[in-house]
């Protein structure tokens, strides 16, 4: 087994340096939800444009894999009892929770250990890894339409890679810099890594895989080299920093509101569904939930502003309980993605501290940021690779996990169909037979990769300015409105990129052709992002789509999936029932017996 | 395969990521080893810092910073448009 990682394994990835919570670990000793609740409220949530599948693997098995992370060396419990007696804390499994302290599905974990930890593991294993080796495309035998390979390169010495596999597993992420682009600060552009920009998604596509939902693109929420702040890292009441107390220029509370708009007296009771309320959802993707899962919030801004509430807000972490503020401060801030460095220890270097003061909030909501409408991401849970129950692709012997699925977001998330995937490749792997590699493609490949380094920096054109072009083309004609026209226009644009530009691409290393590959693979994703949106001819809400040609909302002929893919250069599409996955546990159970049995068995060996 | 030579020079950008203290750093180039985005390239002379290559490259992570066996060798510094402000609490 071989795992081919574009960075350093060690801490590659936005969870690599922490992640703070697991949602959806409803198989916790603790758990009040089953998984079919929770996995049926996400696609409820989400109006069915969501990722039934994977959400299903996620709260059934991904209790387990933090377990599993567990007994390699992460830290999930809080085992030097620094939390005894808190309201969050079970005190016989020592497991914290966030959120939902009835129900206790979110897990607060210490993430900052768990990526040394399962790279250990790999190595104990004997996985082969190899760092600094971009993934640049898949082989496929043309025969059979099966996955046999892939290529890549090694991003210091340039080596080429052919990659002999029965089985391949996509795991890089989703794209970014298709709207955002910053050629000064461009690691700030988007919330993910530099490397993860969709890679996956490009080389699929050029192979015929399908894809789904990737005309869904919102309204940009994060991007530190433009508008918004690093991330947790100003004032705010979501995700790591909730149920943060949040105070007005003048220093007055501003005030939590349960779902029935009735205000909170303490800060308890933020942590509570409303009376009559089963559970709520809070984390990654819910950003303003329907009334069945909407937990308590402070008031909308309009309502404070007529209230007399001024900006700026802080978050004043002073005026709550201590094993609150702890926990928010010096735990969740401190463990989430890059937080431990970044905001907690730079914050606290720089004089911050939470019974003192107050973070200021910028703008008017959580976001602490406004993007304009054209300045567009794949934030939330947007398009991506469309899958079966086994998370396989299309193409035979092609799986994916994580964020290159549709509709996926967060690290609990991308673990547990992570493994499942891994679990389903190897299964087929076990029956399949090596594939015939294509020497053709592999020469085409090799002269695609490196064509850049033979065209001289006077005359040629650097991926900056490139990637600048496309974002710019795409906020111009593929922005908060969208028509055919448009649409059209943006792909002509991208069109002569491909004849004119590329060619003229130039780098003088292989890093810099590591950055140019990608500007290719922005350059693909950012064309099927166009196709999607002309396929697609009618608006919708969930998916965040306006076409000003076809301006009715969600018709009902139009509730579906549009999945598209393109062979020999033709785009076609499909159609597919947005409950195309079925009834979740009776479907999962169908194909999983063989883990139900494997845990089972190992139950009593295991601490829960 | 014709044969090329790369080269390679700092692309500088508006801000410096990275401080090194060269009191502290020992050379062991791990921060360099962990960087994700590849930004920083060890330095040719025994016991010196990485070179910090292409400054706007870096995410911001803290990894280099996580990994140093010397604390205060390495320092990460936001771009001044993102020191957030705080002040003291109102009461
Ligand atoms: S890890 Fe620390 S000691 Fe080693 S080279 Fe980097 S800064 Fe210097
Ligand atoms: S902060 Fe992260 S991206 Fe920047 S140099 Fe350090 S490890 Fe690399």
């Amino acid at each position: 087994m071989t795992l081919v990682e574009k960075g350093a394994a060690e801490r590659s990835g936005s969870a690599g340096t922490g992640f703070d919570h697991w949602e959806s670990a409803c198989t916790n000793p603790c758990s009040g939800v089953t998984p079919e609740e929770i996995a049926e409220a996400y696609v409820n949530e989400q109006d069915w444009y969501s990722n039934g599948i994977a959400h299903y693997i996620e709260c059934r098995e991904g209790y387990d894999r933090l377990l599993d992370l567990e007994a390699f060396g992460g830290k999930i419990r809080d085992t030097e009892d620094e939390f005894l007696g808190a309201e969050f804390r079970d005190e016989q499994s020592k497991l914290m929770f966030a959120y939902d302290y009835k129900n206790k599905f979110t897990i607060r974990v210490w993430g900052s250990t768990f990526k040394p930890a399962l790279v250990k593991e790999l190595k104990r294993l004997g996985v082969r890894i190899l760092n600094r080796t971009e993934a640049t495309g898949l082989l496929v035998s043309k025969k059979e339409k099966r996955g046999v390979g892939a290529m890549g390169m090694n991003v210091h010495t340039g080596k080429f890679y052919i990659f002999r596999a029965k089985a391949t597993v996509l795991a890089m992420s989703r794209p970014a810099r298709v709207w955002l682009f910053d050629s000064d600060l461009t690691g700030l552009c988007e919330f993910r890594p530099m490397q993860s920009i969709g890679s996956g998604h490009a080389m699929g596509w050029r192979a015929g895989m399908e894809f789904t939902m990737m005309e869904k693109s919102v309204r940009a929420e994060f991007s530190a080299a433009g508008r918004s702040f690093p991330p947790y890292g100003a004032g705010n009441n979501h995700n790591t920093w909730y149920a943060a107390t949040m105070v007005d220029a003048r220093g007055v509370e501003i005030p939590y509101v349960n779902r029935d708009g009735e205000e909170l007296k303490t800060v308890s009771e933020r942590y509570y569904p409303a009376p009559g309320q089963k559970f709520f959802l809070k984390g990654g993707v819910i950003d303003n939930p329907k009334y069945e899962y909407r937990g308590p919030e402070t008031l909308d801004f309009e309502e404070l502003v007529k209230r007399g509430y001024q900006l700026p807000f802080y978050a004043d972490l002073s005026r709550m309980p201590e094993a609150e503020r702890r926990v928010i401060w010096g735990m969740m801030v401190g463990e989430e993605a890059k937080t431990k460095i970044p905001i907690y220890q730079n914050y606290t270097e720089r004089g911050f501290d939470p019974e003192k003061h107050m973070l200021q909030s910028y703008g008017t909501g959580w976001q602490s940021a406004n993007f304009l409408e054209q300045e567009r991401q794949f934030f939330g849970a947007p398009g991506g690779i469309m899958h079966d129950w086994d998370l396989k692709t299309n193409i035979d012997g092609i799986y994916a996990a994580g964020d290159q699925l549709y509709a996926s977001d967060c690290a609990g998330f991308a673990c547990a169909t992570g493994y499942y995937a891994g679990r389903k490749a190897s299964d087929y792997a076990k029956t399949a037979e090596p594939g015939e590699i294509s020497r053709e493609d592999v020469e085409a490949e090799k002269e695609r990769l490196y064509a850049p380094l033979f065209v001289e920096k006077e005359e040629g054109i650097g991926w900056k300015e490139l990637n600048k072009a496309i974002s710019k083309a795409m906020q111009n004609y593929c922005g908060g409105v969208k028509c055919e026209a448009l649409l059209k226009e943006g792909l002509d644009l991208l069109k002569s990129f491909e004849e004119d530009i590329v060619p003229k691409l130039t780098a003088s290393n292989p890093h810099e052709l590591m950055r140019t590959h990608e500007v290719l693979d922005i350059l693909t994703v950012a064309e099927i992002v166009l196709h999607a949106s002309l396929a697609r001819k009618s608006s919708s809400e969930p998916l965040f789509f306006r076409r000003s040609d076809f301006p009715e909302m969600d018709p009902p002929k139009d509730r579906k999936h549009i999945v598209i893919h393109q062979e020999d250069g033709v785009v076609m599409t499909r159609d597919v029932p947005l409950d195309f996955f079925g009834e979740l546990k009776t479907e999962y159970e169908k194909r999983n017996q063989d883990y139900i049995h494997e845990l089972e068995n190992m139950k009593g060996g295991r601490q829960p | 395969m014709r044969k090329v030579e790369f080269t390679v020079e700092p692309v500088p950008c508006s801000t410096m990521p990275l401080k090194y203290d060269d009191s502290l750093c020992i050379g062991c180039n791990r921060c360099a080893s962990v960087c994700q985005c590849d930004i920083l390239l060890p330095f040719g002379k025994r016991g010196e810092h990485p070179i910090v290559m292409y400054p706007g490259e870096c995410y911001y992570c803290g990894a280099c910073v996580m990994v140093c066996p010397n604390p205060g060798a390495i320092t990460l510094q936001h771009p001044l448009m993102n020191r957030a402000k705080f002040v003291p609490v109102k009461k």
